[in-house]
């Protein structure tokens, strides 16, 4: 088996070898520790030049990428919870974000900040969030989600060696440890073209699907196993739409799998109130006017407890997605 | 590098000067946009110390940028224009004042912001081993931002080619450095082993030759060094917003750069070069108002597509 973890270390050994360019930092990620989460392990050894461990300076760390940046490197900035990304705001928003469209495109930023994101490991309220929902929507910051979908090694390549402008990569630290390159064999799954592409997600010999899931990250895997009750339990058939880029919003998948069900169902891990799945809904409503009928899941508007009952009953569970799913349907 | 002559001192003081009294005196016009924050008073300060860039160099500054650019060689016209948010302006009017980036120069507004970036610039170069090296201005309010010493440090800890010069000049905004700074500025770049000078003077002279040593020590391949420069604006942080003392302005003003080196030149040539800057200045500013107003058209997507 292959993980997702395997695949994305890979991917980061593939951009050092291709592109001398190429250049790694964050806190704690040469050998022997590899990074926190271990994403780094052996690069450090592999390329010692090009993996730098850094002080413990968020703000400093991701500046310090963006310079590099405007200089001709292509650096990738690991910053080891995404939760630290808020001390770094300034840097993505006032700089990253600004150089190339405020220097009247003179110049280029072709910067990536890799964030592990998100809960159900009880690290509690500051080291479990899933925080892109504040970086959604920025002018020139692109925010792409990693999935188990596809190649992580390739997602991560396209974000390091091809893409001109600074990307947030946000990875689930539940993803991890995901299978990666998986044959499911119960889903036909269908890529978008694109960098960074949509996937589609049918639950083989269904009959025509009657709802449209939307969701990213490790969400889309828990919505995968959602997809799969609703079919077998309570033969309710939903299709599921995977997204990695969240930003700028690209729709396409979306839009054709929607108009076909007429049933929307957005799931996020980050708190419901004015997230990601509002865009969505938002944009599908401009379109399909008042037929749509939609339904969104996301984090309970409190901070996410240690806890593992209380986190679990924070964060949405398969069984709340079945459960919008029917409700959705029975509108 | 070659010593520059007093005249040419004097003329680059004067286009800093008298761009930024045009500024003031015409802002009231309403042919700029926003506002701006003038560099009246501390010209000896960029003039000495850009004496010494070299080509490839890389120069970061702030809000108050717009004598840091002319003396990096940018355009005065270029930078009028883009006060008036012309098509030809710097950034084509999109940055205005203190949002400029033209070749190697590096400006924006956020205090402190930059100075990553200027460690970020300083290790693509020492990386690539092009002997460049990066001038990083700042400003005695930019020492309350946090950012300042995690850059401190890691421009020390990896021997950064980064010059950090400092202009303290006295007040943040409308606040006097005594109500919102501990300690010692020199001390501040001490505790991160950065070698620090500093000169208490507005004389031209002394801020090349304090600053050509300083730059050769960043040249030398050692690491940052920091230029401290004791300096003082004599026009508001930005315009019309200034409570200081008049009487303490008037006092500052007898320590003028442009007084004190002037003095060394005859009154003749004094007068020949006041002429020429005067003659430059004016043509700059027409210049500007009659190019056309930056189109809404030529506005671009903030991102491109990747490959």
């Amino acid at each position: 088996m292959t993980t997702v973890l395997e695949r994305l270390n890979t991917g980061l050994a593939a951009c050092l070898e291709t592109s001398e360019s190429v250049i790694l930092l964050g806190e704690d990620v040469i050998d022997p520790y590899g990074g926190a989460f271990k994403v780094t392990r052996g690069l450090s050894s592999q390329f010692p030049e090009r993996v730098l461990t850094t002080p413990v300076s968020e703000a400093g760390i991701v500046g310090l990428g963006v310079g590099m940046a405007l200089r001709g490197l292509r650096p990738v900035v690991e910053i080891m919870f995404g939760d630290f990304l808020m001390l770094a705001g300034d840097q993505l928003l006032n700089h990253a974000a600004k150089l190339r469209w405020m220097s009247n495109d003179q110049v280029r930023v072709p910067l990536v900040i890799r964030a592990p994101m998100g809960g159900r490991r009880g690290y509690g309220p500051t080291h479990s969030q899933s925080l892109e929902k504040h970086f959604l929507g920025v002018p020139g910051l692109r925010t792409v989600a990693l999935t188990a979908l596809g190649d992580p090694a390739e997602l991560i390549k396209r974000a390091v060696l091809h893409d001109d402008d600074p990307v947030l990569f946000v990875e689930h630290k539940l993803l991890y440890a995901a299978r990666a390159q998986e044959a499911l064999t119960d889903f036909e799954v269908v890529a978008a073209a694109g960098p960074y592409p949509a996937y589609r997600l049918r639950v083989r010999g269904a009959p025509a699907a009657v709802l449209t899931f939307a969701a990213y990250g490790y969400t889309a895997e828990l919505a995968r196993q959602a997809v799969t009750k609703l079919a077998y339990e309570h033969e309710l058939f939903a299709e599921l739409i995977v997204f990695t880029q969240l930003s700028p919003y690209m729709d396409d998948a979306l839009l054709e799998s929607v108009s076909r069900t007429g049933h929307l169902l957005t799931v996020e891990e980050g708190s419901r109130q004015l997230g990601w799945g509002a865009e969505v809904v938002a944009r599908m409503a401009e379109v399909m006017g008042p037929s749509l009928r939609i339904a969104r899941l996301g984090a309970a508007e409190t901070p996410i407890p240690a806890a593992g009952t209380l986190e679990s009953a924070t964060l949405p569970q398969v069984d709340d997605m079945v459960q919008a799913a029917r409700d959705v349907c029975r509108q | 590098m070659e010593q520059p002559s007093n005249s040419d001192l004097y003329r680059q003081m004067l286009r800093i000067r008298r761009f930024e009294e045009t500024v003031l005196e015409q802002f009231p016009r309403g042919d700029f946009y926003g506002t701006t924050h003038t560099y009246i008073g501390q010209e000896a300060d960029a003039v000495g110390v850009l004496h010494w860039l070299k080509e490839g160099d890389v120069v970061v500054s702030n809000h108050r940028c717009h004598g840091h650019f002319l003396e990096y060689g940018g355009s005065m016209h270029g930078l009028a224009a883009e006060l008036m948010g012309r098509s030809s302006g710097i950034c084509g009017g999109r940055g205005g004042s203190q949002h400029l980036q033209w070749r190697d120069f590096y400006a924006n507004g956020i205090l402190a912001g930059t100075l990553p970036l200027a460690a970020g610039m300083a290790m693509a170069e020492q990386r690539a081993r092009t002997g460049r090296i990066v001038f990083a201005f700042m400003g005695d309010g930019t020492l309350g931002e946090g950012v300042v010493y995690e850059s401190l440090n890691m421009a020390s800890l990896w021997k950064l080619p980064v010059l950090f010069v400092l202009e303290n000049n006295l007040y943040a905004q409308s606040t006097p450095i005594s109500l919102n700074l501990a300690g010692t500025i020199t001390g501040r770049f001490q505790a991160f082993d950065i070698p620090v000078r500093e000169a208490a003077t507005t004389d031209v002279l002394e801020i090349l030759e304090l600053a050509g040593q300083a730059v050769g020590d960043v040249r030398h391949g050692t690491g940052p060094a920091a230029l401290v420069l004791q300096t003082y604006r004599f026009a508001p942080h930005s315009k019309g917003d200034d409570t200081r003392d008049p009487d303490e302005i008037e006092r500052y003003r007898e320590a003028d750069p442009l007084r004190v080196h002037g003095a060394r030149l005859a009154q003749t040539e004094r007068e020949s070069i006041e002429a020429d800057v005067e003659r430059e200045v004016a043509q700059a500013f027409e210049t500007a108002r009659s190019d056309s107003p930056a189109d809404p058209a030529a506005l671009t997507a903030a991102l491109g597509d990747p490959e």
